[in-house]
């Protein structure tokens, strides 16, 4: 499938550069940052859903033993009605700053409410035991149907629902309603031959990162605050802790350390405000570690959901109107993925008459934070299973009825844009062309089920320099937190321009004084945009180095070209000399070469992904096993194929963990009842086959080399295409995550 | 403070000598006694992996062993795995086949499959998923895991 006419560098599978420090234990994560002097932070959390906090009283914890300070809410500057614009869109201040220390009510079940320095980690988790907290307990909302009724309990008492452009009287659980309108959805309707309308319940998933959230911070005399965490992206975490303390970001360095995984979960901050507040209480530097109770209870999920979806179509399969009802959780405060869910519902499609609403619900559980294709998958696991059972009831090959309506370059989406040349249509035709959607399956209660997704990606901001080494190799600076071989895929990039190897680049992730500002990694944008950073960045040296040629030639710049790792001499002198050799004349030409390349490009592609799987469903446990999987997806140029194939393989084994096991089980007082990984049960690899990951390459005309984002569509699809391979094995349609054994024994009126 | 204990064990082939309170667990020990940060701590009840160590031949969590237990006994680490200059044939095999991402459960997994292929040379699939079990990661699917470890067997 991969063709690789054009590039020596780019499509091959180099050693990525930080690899053996990881495989032999030298690479530093956040957790493993020590400094002389250190002190360990620990966080009080609320034991209630929802409860207004009367008191706090934290002198039996500062009389411990080894106890250097405590932090409440009274320690963080006063937020006011301030909005911040963090990059991530507006963010009322107030309630981030809630989020990190609860002031006035508690909001779910681990919500932090103080903090506690000490000499030791276990000093600090017996002072939490010893603070205080007096609190009057409130009925907590748990649901989205629930909290969107009238008469259901408020989290907010000054949230009004934004809809539209006009603001409502009366306080509500709803904080937004968005609607997008393409077409006539009526006359649609009017024209089908066929509607189905089904309902969906998607259950609150978590990242499920191995790495817990951790921070170091150190207040120096001058003033100066440094951070040393895990996080998606140091410039973020700048942003975010100098709105949180209202401190100038000129006066913080934020050191990025080796992340373990992410998945959009590690660009909110929660404790590093706080480990930066004790730093400042106590002068010394402060550790401050979650425990995987803490990362489960206290940090963003990815929401819960309602949803409901109609669709029409002829009786020759093609698609006349959309409709889509989308309730989407957005834990304590305002802010769930329900806009990206609505861009990305029926974006595989190519549909004129489609209406979608979308509701932004406030309920007594964690923030949601970003989750890889945050809301597309929620609002893929309706649309997808719907579109499936109009084939069926049709007579239409599954795959035939989306290639009959597949989306393509031209058409609009129903939230505005225009597609570009996109790689819908080919990744349908790849997952028909394979051998494994031929493969026979018909044994008793197999079944095989297809589904496609969408997700748009993003650009933004990213910077990167070159330093041009005397022996013909290259360090090349970035910002962009690395977590899944990011180093490989930019470095590849600019080792294409310069016609050297990917091993002549020395990759750097550095910290916020070191590097220009560049974006959170995520939104499948590092290898997208600092990978076009990185080509302006070698742009910028081949332009330089010309010039040093033609210093050396006395030829006029326009005399010399670069091909193949050589620059030569045109029109007349026949000079010729190789970028590792002029590398070693930089001072005799001039001194030393570094190269920058900065960009905020608005040319992301999207990328979309059909995938195929075959279940086995246990008819006396309910127990469903995946015996094939093939994930194929456009991925517009794969820079470096295996790690391409790792974010296909990887995101669609988390979506089969939520489409099979992963869920928040709540008590009815809001307590999640399974905080840890034994009870959270994400997929063990015996749980799992191969999983076949299959590269389109359909190129974006938004980059050089025609890179699309990669990371977050794979965990569209896998829900759906589970639902639909349960029903081809047992007949009956799953519509509530996760289809777990009991809920197939009830769907299968076995219980 | 409870008061601390002398122990004196093997670690990586060398003979260690430290002091821990009795409810600090080994991977305490290891990490902010010894400043040994290759095992990480993911969960400190047993549940992913990213802990493990081979104490006395015998693949265990680190966070679910207390420190004072490893008195006269022999651990070995992620950090004694590699020579000077070369590496062990299941790392290289993890770079090779891109079976990782992050990176933070790779310590883990490499402990968990040395244990695995000093006692069984020649796993099946089957054998190296239900051996790795114990060990979560969240990144790569497992698909490139399994397949570095079952090339690791093979290149021996």
């Amino acid at each position: 499938m991969l063709e690789n006419k054009e590039y020596k560098v780019i499509g091959t599978r180099p050693i990525r550069h930080d690899g053996v420090d990881k495989v032999t234990g030298r690479a530093l994560y956040g957790a493993d940052f020590q400094a002389a002097g250190l002190l360990h932070g620990r966080v009080l959390r609320s034991p209630h859903a929802h409860a207004r906090i009367i008191s706090i009283d934290t002198s039996r914890a500062e009389a411990l033993p080894g106890v250097k300070s405590v932090v409440t809410a009274k320690d963080l500057p006063d937020a006011g009605d301030k909005v911040a614009d963090l990059g991530e869109g507006a963010v009322n201040l107030k309630h981030l700053c809630d989020n990190i220390l609860a002031s006035d009510k508690v909001l779910y079940k681990g919500h932090a409410v103080a903090a506690v320095a000490a000499t030791n980690p276990h000093i600090a988790e017996e002072a939490c035991t010893r603070i205080d907290v007096e609190y009057e307990v409130l009925p907590p909302v748990l649901e989205v149907r629930q909290a969107m009724a009238p008469d259901a309990p408020l989290l907010h008492e000054h949230l009004k629902t934004a809809s539209m452009g006009e603001t409502a009287d009366e306080p509500s659980n709803v904080a937004s309603h968005l609607q997008h309108k393409l077409g006539d959805p009526e006359k649609g309707f009017a024209e089908a031959d066929i509607i189905i309308e089904r309902e969906f319940v998607t259950g609150t998933v978590h990242q499920g990162y191995i790495e817990p959230h951790n921070a170091t911070a150190h207040y120096n005399a001058d003033g100066q605050l440094t951070i040393w965490c895990s996080t998606q992206g140091a410039f973020t975490v700048r942003e975010q802790v100098a709105e949180i303390l209202q401190y100038p970001i000129s006066k913080i360095k934020v050191v990025p350390m080796e992340i373990g995984g992410g998945f959009g979960g590690k660009i909110s901050v929660y404790i590093k405000p706080v480990a930066a507040l004790l730093a400042k209480k106590t002068g010394k530097p402060v550790k401050v570690l979650m425990n995987r109770a803490d990362v489960f209870e206290g940090t963003g999920p990815t929401p819960a959901s309602y949803i409901r979806v109609k669709m029409g179509a002829t009786k020759e399969g093609k698609i006349t109107a959309a409709e889509a009802y989308l309730a989407f959780e957005a834990g304590a405060y305002p802010g769930s993925p329900v806009g990206p869910g609505a861009m990305c519902i029926f974006a595989p499609y190519s549909i004129e008459n489609v209406i979608i609403d979308g509701y932004d619900v406030v309920v007594n559980k964690p923030k949601t934070a970003p989750y890889r294709a945050p809301g597309a998958p929620n609002a893929a696991f309706g649309s997808e299973t719907v579109v499936d059972e109009i084939a069926e009831k049709l007579g239409i090959d599954p795959l035939e009825i989306r290639l009959l309506n597949a989306a393509k370059e031209g058409d609009r989406r129903a939230d505005g844009p225009v597609h570009p040349r996109i790689g819908c249509i080919e990744t349908v035709e790849a997952a028909k062309a394979h051998p494994h959607y031929t493969a026979p399956n018909g044994k008793k209660h197999h079944g095989r089920g297809v589904a496609s997704g969408y997700w748009f990606n993003i650009g933004l901001e990213s910077s990167v320099t070159i330093n041009v080494n005397s022996d013909g190799t290259i360090n090349l600076v970035e910002g962009s937190t690395d977590i899944g071989g990011t180093r490989a895929s930019i470095a590849m990039q600019a080792a294409e321009v310069l016609g050297i190897s990917a091993e002549s680049v020395n990759p750097s992730v550095v910290d916020t004084n070191s590097v220009g500002y560049t974006a959170v990694t995520g939104g499948s944008r590092t290898t997208y945009a600092t990978g076009y950073a990185a080509y302006e960045a070698a742009q910028d040296v081949k332009r330089q180095m010309i010039a040093r040629a033609a210093k050396l030639w006395e030829v006029d710049e326009a005399n010399v070209q670069f091909a193949d790792g050589e620059f030569s001499s045109i029109n007349g002198k026949e000079e010729q000399i190789s970028f590792r050799d002029l590398c070693a004349r930089l001072g005799e030409t001039g001194g030393p070469i570094v190269g920058s390349g900065t960009v905020n490009p608005g040319g992301a592609g999207g990328a979309y992904a059909t995938h195929v799987v075959d279940v086995a469903v246990d008819e006396e446990t309910g127990k469903v096993d995946i015996l094939r999987y093939t994930a194929v997806q456009d991925a517009g140029k794969a820079i470096h194929p295996s790690y391409v194939e790792g974010q296909i393989q990887g995101g669609a084994v988390q979506g089969i963990g939520w489409a099979l096991n992963e869920e928040y089980i709540y008590n009815a007082e809001g307590e999640m009842t399974n905080a840890s990984f034994l009870d959270y049960r994400m997929p063990t690899c015996l749980d799992l086959p191969m999983i076949d990951a299959v590269i389109v390459e359909v190129p974006n005309p938004g980059h050089p080399y025609g890179v699309r984002g990669v990371g977050e569509v794979p965990i569209v699809p896998p829900m759906a295409a589970i639902a639909n391979a349960i029903y081809d094995a047992i007949g009956v349609r799953m519509t509530e995550l996760p289809m777990s054994p009991d809920r197939l024994l009830k769907a299968m009126g076995k219980i | 403070m409870a008061r601390r204990s002398h122990v004196q064990t093997t670690l990586n082939g060398e003979t260690v000598e430290f002091l821990c309170e009795p409810r600090q667990s080994l991977l305490e020990v290891l990490r902010d006694e010894l400043h040994l940060t290759g095992a990480k701590e993911g969960c400190n009840n047993g549940n992913c992996g990213a802990c493990s160590v081979i104490l006395d031949g015998r693949l265990v969590n680190s966070c679910l062993v207390l420190g004072v237990e490893t008195e006269g006994k022999s651990v070995e680490t992620i950090e004694g795995l590699a020579g000077p200059d070369k590496l062990h044939p299941i790392q290289d095999a993890f770079l090779e086949n891109a079976a990782l991402q992050c990176g933070i459960c790779t310590p883990g997994f490499i402990m968990s499959a040395k244990a695995l292929l000093d006692q069984n040379p020649n796993p099946t699939e089957h054998e190296v998923r239900y051996w790795l079990a114990g060990n979560l990661c969240r990144c790569t699917g497992y698909d490139k895991i399994v397949r570095a470890v079952l090339d690791a067997a093979a290149a021996k």
